[in-house]
């Protein structure tokens, strides 16, 4: 089609699978809790989560008893998320305050530190115990 | 603007900004119009100061390498590249050779996803939105491969000073080399569908003007600097990381194509043949990585020590997506530097807005600020005032203006 390359190309793309990721449900279902039951129970299936790619920096997963409590992860959070308890001598991560750059797991002597895959952590509650690590 | 008092007669004002969806960057635009027909221009930045020089005064270079990511959500490897480069320019760091290769990987990757992102909003602009949408979906592909590399979308906080943190392994290389056979396949289909539209054409061809002379006096950079015709590219007249090993030549609109006009249409040509080049730069670096270490010191508290001694000043020059990029830094001994500065591409381009816009239609600003590539924002609306009545103009009524207008044309 001359001066309008895209037509063929609507045409085609009106036949192809969606490029997007799935919804967990394919519908919106009336109960969003009686859905979840029903899954749970095998009754119901649902689309699984994205998986994360390698090396993914997710949620902080601190390791206590591995802890030295040297404080060297304190001086490289560019986000002054990590504090120290000087009582216990170990540390408290703020994940709210976190920005997932897993530089404290590289500097970390004893590997106390660690980036789970866990990435959905949006809560109302900047204190909620979900979000203080220790 | 309603504290000001505002002029009856032609030209009439009419302002946009400071926050505006057409607009990517807060900034408030006042147009002096005579019916359709955009007379004077005048523009005011700096509506969206974060203070982020501030907070890197406070903190020490290995801390600021990670909030420099966060400057640009599309330009994520250009701030941190160039601050680093800065740093090692005074703490006199050696980066091995792997780390500029694959330092030139993504950052080259960042440019393919960088282009599609602005030829997708590019053609929203136009009101072409299948378009865009296509060009946002094969932009997926840049993204997944880059969150492979470096572990996350946006942010990737993969440079470090003195090096890269994360390597680039054999399945990495296969998942890369796969990517840009991806778009190499798609490079003529994405320049059909752009360069042989008609829409496009009419919308584009002609408008938004900056002649070779303007872009030379307003200092114009990057790819707007290029569509006007100007040779310059950092990668080549200054070559950094890997790119003095490999031939990277600056990008001007070919001849078949009328030549640089200093177009809109100009600079689609411009942005798309990049990708191109930027396909086969990867290609070159993948072939050609070099084995070796990717930090000069893997110890971070030694680094930290040598950085605390660190005296004298640096400047990081980067070819971003937009133009070059600009970080000056001063240490004095001492853990934070004494000053660090920005200069984000965009700053360099933002003047020629003037010359652009004067003589179009209203319903041309849109595409034509978006032409220029500058960094992205959201949605507000433009308040219209007439016979000291205002209207609001929403993002919708600017888009229907757009419309409307290719419909009076394809007539």
């Amino acid at each position: 089609m001359a001066g309008l390359p895209f037509v063929p190309e609507v045409l085609k793309q009106l036949f192809s699978r969606p490029a997007t990721n799935a919804f967990p449900a394919r519908h919106l279902p009336p109960s969003v809790t009686e859905f979840l039951a029903k899954v749970a129970r095998g009754e119901a299936q649902i689309h699984p989560p994205v998986p994360t790619p390698p090396k993914f920096r997710g949620k902080i997963v601190y390791d206590r008893e591995a802890c030295i409590g040297c404080s060297l992860c304190i001086r490289v959070c560019p986000a002054h998320a990590i504090e120290f308890i000087p009582e216990t001598k170990r540390v408290r991560i703020y994940v709210t305050q976190c920005i997932f750059c897993s530089q404290c797991n590289d500097v970390c002597p004893k590997d106390a530190l660690h980036m789970s895959s866990d990435f959905l952590l949006a809560t109302e509650d900047r204190y909620a115990e979900s979000q203080i690590v220790e | 603007m309603s504290t000001e008092k505002v002029k009856k007669t032609v030209p009439y004002t009419v302002p946009i900004g400071p926050v505006h969806p057409a607009l990517k960057e807060p900034v408030m635009f006042t147009f002096g119009m005579e019916g359709e027909i955009v007379r004077t221009v005048d523009f005011a930045p700096g509506q969206t100061h974060r203070g982020i020089e501030w907070m890197g005064m406070r903190r020490n270079p290995v801390q600021i390498v990670h909030l420099t990511d966060r400057i640009c959500g599309i330009c994520g490897i250009v701030h941190s590249l160039s601050f680093a480069r800065a740093v090692e320019q005074i703490a006199e760091i050696q980066v091995p050779e792997r780390a500029d290769y694959i330092r030139t990987i993504l950052h080259e990757l960042e440019r393919i996803q960088s282009h599609l992102l602005w030829a997708g909003v590019a053609a929203h602009e136009l009101g072409f939105d299948s378009l865009f949408y296509l060009t946002w979906r094969v932009r997926e592909q840049s993204m997944d491969l880059i969150e492979n590399l470096t572990g996350n979308r946006v942010n990737y906080g993969i440079v470090q000073i003195g090096g890269v943190r994360r390597d680039i392994s054999d399945e990495q290389r296969v998942l890369a080399e796969k990517g840009l056979d991806y778009y190499q396949g798609l490079l003529d289909k994405m320049a059909t569908l752009f360069l042989e539209d008609s829409t496009i054409l009419m919308r584009c061809r002609g408008h938004g003007i900056l002649s070779e002379q303007d872009a030379r006096l307003l200092c114009t950079i990057g790819p707007t600097a290029r569509a006007s015709g100007l040779n310059m590219d950092v990668r080549q007249d200054y070559p950094y990381c890997a790119y003095g090993d490999l031939d990277v030549k600056a990008i001007l609109p070919p001849p078949e194509t009328g030549g640089p006009k200093g177009d809109v249409y100009d600079r689609i040509i411009v942005r798309l043949l990049e990708v191109g080049q930027s396909i086969g730069i990867i290609r070159q670096c993948l072939e050609n990585l070099p084995a070796g270490e990717i930090l000069w010191e893997p110890k971070m508290a030694k680094l930290l020590a040598v950085l605390k001694k660190a005296e004298g000043e640096g400047i990081g020059r980067v070819e971003a997506p937009r133009g070059e990029c600009m970080h000056y830094v001063k240490m004095a001994g001492k853990e934070a530097p004494e000053s660090w500065k920005v200069k984000a591409s965009s700053y360099s381009n933002l003047m020629s807005w003037i010359p652009m816009l004067q003589g179009e239609q209203l319903a041309d600003v849109p595409i034509i600020v978006a032409s220029i590539d500058p960094c992205l924002s959201c949605t507000d609306r433009v308040a219209v005032t007439r016979n000291g009545r205002s209207d609001i103009l929403t993002k919708e009524d600017l888009s229907r203006l757009s419309r409307e207008k290719t419909r009076r044309m394809m007539q």
